[in-house]
C-alpha cells in the first residue's frame, strides 16, 4: 500500500525518496507535496530524513545565527492588565462613588414614616452612572481608538456592563440585606434601568441616555417619595412583574440594535 | 485538522496571507456622503480610489478630512454613496469585524490611559483588535521598536512627551500589520528629526499596504507620499503624484515651494468667497 494514501500520512519510502530527490514519479511527487503543505507531522519527518549534507548546512546556519539571536531580548509574555478586558480602564472613580453612596445610604437610614428604603431609591441610578462612565467620550479618553476595533460593539458592551453590574449588585445586595428590603424590589428596577440606558444610548449616546433616565427617575419616583414620604406605586411589590418585563424588553432591544454599538455615535 | 505547534518554526505563512486579492483598490468611494454631527454633510459626493502606497490627504480646515478618515475607519456610517474597503461594503454590519481586523487607525485627538505603560496600552489595543494570543507579545514589541519607543516601553504613558505619545499612537495603529492604515495628523507634536523617521516608516509601510495620512503640512506630502489627494468642502479637487501637484501651480500663485503653489492654485477655484484666511 506504499503508493496509496487512505487519508493517512506519507510512507517512510516516500519521505526518504522526496528528501533524496529523483526517485519518485511525477504524480506521486505532486500528491506528496500537496500533503506536506497541510501536514506538520510529515514535514517534521521530512526534516529528520534530510540528506547528511543538507543537515550539516542547516546546522551550520543555526550555529552562526544562535549567538546573534541570543542577544535579542525576548518579548515579555504578559498581555496587559487582564481586568481591562472587562471593566473600562477609567471606572475606578465610579466604583468608589458607588460604594460610598450605598454605604452612606445605609448609614443614614432611619425608619421613615413611609418606610422607604434609600437602597430602593439609588438602586437604578448607580448602574446607569457606571454605564455612562464606561462609554462616555468625556470620561474615556481612548473612546475613538477603542470604537474602531473589531471587539467594539455588542461584545465589549456586554463585558463592560457585566463589570458594572459585578460591582453594583454585590454592593446593593449587602445594603438591601442590611435594611431588610426584598431582593426583587431593587434588583429588577436596577436591571431595567441598565438595559434602558443601553437601548437609548444606542440611539442618542450613552451619556445623554444616562442623564435622561436618571432625571426621569429623580422626578417621577424620588422627588414624590421623599417630599410626600409616601411609598411610590413603582416601589411596591406589585410592580415587580412590570419591572421584569421592562428589563426583558430592554435587553431584547439592545440585542436587536447590536450594530449601533460599534459606531462613534454611541459614545456621545 | 488543527495545526500542530512546530517547535523550531516560529511562524508559518497561512493560506489567507498568500491568497490573491479579489479587489482592485483597497479603498474605493463612489459618491460618498458622510455627516459630521446632525446637519453638516462634511463629505459630500466624494469619488476616490486608493491602492497600496502612501496617500497624503491635503485640504484646508473644514474640508472633511477627519470625517472621511472616520468613515474609512468604519466608526461613522456613510449617509449616502458607496464605500468599499478591501473589497467589502464598509457600511454593512456583516463582515465589519473581519474588516476592522485589517485596519489601523490613529485619530486626530488620540486619547490614552495615563496609568498604562506603553507596552500595556499597545497590548490592550492588540487584544481589542482580536489578534491571536500567541502573536501579541512579539507584535507589540515590534510595533514599539518601529516607532523608536523600545527604551520607554515599560514607562507609564503619563510620563511621555507629546511626540512620544503620538508615536505610541502610531504603534497601536500598526500593531496588527493593517492592510489599510489611517493616520489623522500623525506629525503633530513631532520634532523635525522624528518627522523624518516617520516619513521613512511610512514609506516602508506603504510598500505593501494602503496608508492614508491626513496632514496640514505640504512638505510632509512632498517627501513621504507617492500620491496626493486634495479635498475641499467635502469633494475631491485633485488626485495625482506630488510632481503633478507642483506642476499645477504657476509663478503667480501663493506659496514658497512648487507644491505649495500648486496647492493654492488648485484651491483658488472660482467662486471661492471665503474670508482672507
Amino acid at each position: 500500500m506504499s503508493g496509496s494514501w487512505d487519508g493517512a500520512h506519507a510512507s517512510d519510502r516516500q519521505i526518504t525518496g522526496y528528501a533524496r530527490g529523483g526517485t519518485l514519479a511525477g504524480d506521486e511527487l505532486w500528491a506528496l507535496e500537496a500533503h506536506l503543505e497541510a501536514c506538520a507531522p510529515c514535514r517534521e519527518r521530512l526534516a529528520r530524513a534530510a540528506a547528511p549534507e543538507v543537515a550539516a548546512l542547516v546546522g551550520g546556519v543555526w550555529d552562526e545565527l544562535r549567538p546573534r539571536l541570543g542577544r535579542v531580548a525576548p518579548a515579555p509574555r504578559r498581555r496587559g492588565p487582564v481586568w481591562a478586558r472587562w471593566a473600562s480602564p477609567v471606572t475606578a472613580p465610579w466604583v468608589l462613588m458607588t460604594v460610598l453612596v450605598t454605604a452612606l445610604g445605609v448609614a443614614l437610614e432611619r425608619p421613615a414614616p413611609g418606610g422607604v428604603s434609600l437602597v430602593l431609591l439609588v438602586a437604578p441610578v448607580l448602574p446607569v452612572a457606571g454605564v455612562a462612565v464606561a462609554w462616555g467620550r468625556a470620561i474615556d479618553p481612548a473612546y475613538e481608538v477603542v470604537a474602531a476595533t473589531p471587539r467594539a460593539g455588542l461584545g465589549l458592551l456586554a463585558r463592560r456592563t457585566a463589570a458594572v453590574l459585578a460591582v453594583v449588585l454585590p454592593v446593593l445586595a449587602a445594603a438591601g440585606w442590611a435594611s431588610g428590603v426584598m431582593v426583587a424590589l431593587w434588583l429588577l428596577p436596577c436591571l431595567a434601568f441598565t438595559a434602558g440606558t443601553l437601548l437609548l444610548g444606542g440611539l442618542v449616546g450613552m451619556v445623554r441616555a444616562a442623564a435622561v433616565l436618571a432625571g426621569v427617575w429623580a422626578v417621577v419616583i424620588v422627588a414624590p417619595t421623599t417630599l410626600l414620604s409616601r411609598l411610590s406605586f413603582a416601589l411596591e411589590p406589585g410592580s415587580v412583574p412590570v419591572w421584569g418585563a421592562l428589563a426583558a424588553l430592554g435587553i431584547a432591544g439592545v440585542l436587536a440594535r447590536g450594530s449601533a454599538y460599534s459606531l462613534l455615535d454611541a459614545h456621545r | 485538522m488543527n495545526e500542530r505547534k512546530d517547535t523550531f518554526m516560529t511562524r508559518a505563512v497561512g493560506a489567507a496571507e498568500i491568497a490573491p486579492a479579489t479587489y482592485a483598490w483597497e479603498i474605493q468611494a463612489d459618491g460618498l456622503r458622510v455627516r459630521a454631527g446632525r446637519r453638516t454633510m462634511a463629505v459630500d459626493g466624494l469619488d476616490l480610489a486608493l491602492g497600496t502606497g502612501v496617500h497624503g490627504l491635503l485640504g484646508p480646515n473644514g474640508a472633511g478630512k477627519t470625517t472621511l478618515i472616520r468613515a474609512l475607519a468604519t466608526v461613522l456610517r456613510p449617509a449616502g454613496g458607496k464605500l468599499t474597503l478591501l473589497g467589502a461594503d464598509a457600511s454593512a454590519q456583516a463582515g465589519r469585524r473581519e474588516l476592522r481586523r485589517a485596519i489601523g487607525y490613529l485619530p486626530q485627538e488620540f486619547g490614552y490611559y495615563k496609568r498604562f505603560t506603553v507596552r500595556e496600552f499597545v497590548e490592550y489595543m492588540a487584544w481589542l483588535k482580536e489578534m491571536p494570543k500567541r502573536e501579541v507579545p512579539g507584535a507589540v514589541q515590534r510595533a514599539i521598536e518601529r516607532v523608536g519607543l523600545a527604551d520607554r516601553a515599560d514607562d507609564r504613558m503619563r510620563t511621555l512627551s507629546g511626540g512620544m505619545v503620538r508615536r505610541a499612537g502610531i504603534a497601536q495603529a500598526i500593531v496588527n500589520d493593517p492592510r489599510v492604515l489611517l493616520l489623522d495628523e500623525p506629525t503633530v507634536g513631532l520634532d523635525p528629526a522624528q518627522r523624518l523617521r516617520l516619513r521613512e516608516l511610512l514609506q516602508v509601510l506603504g510598500a505593501d499596504s494602503c496608508v492614508v495620512v491626513s496632514t496640514h503640512l505640504v512638505e510632509d506630502v512632498a517627501a513621504a507620499c507617492s500620491d496626493v489627494v486634495l479635498m475641499a468642502r467635502g469633494r475631491l479637487v485633485f488626485q495625482g503624484t506630488p510632481d503633478r501637484l507642483a506642476a499645477a501651480g504657476g509663478p503667480g500663485d501663493v506659496g514658497d515651494s512648487p507644491i505649495e503653489r500648486g496647492y493654492s492654485a488648485l484651491l483658488a477655484a472660482p467662486g471661492d468667497d471665503r474670508g482672507a484666511w
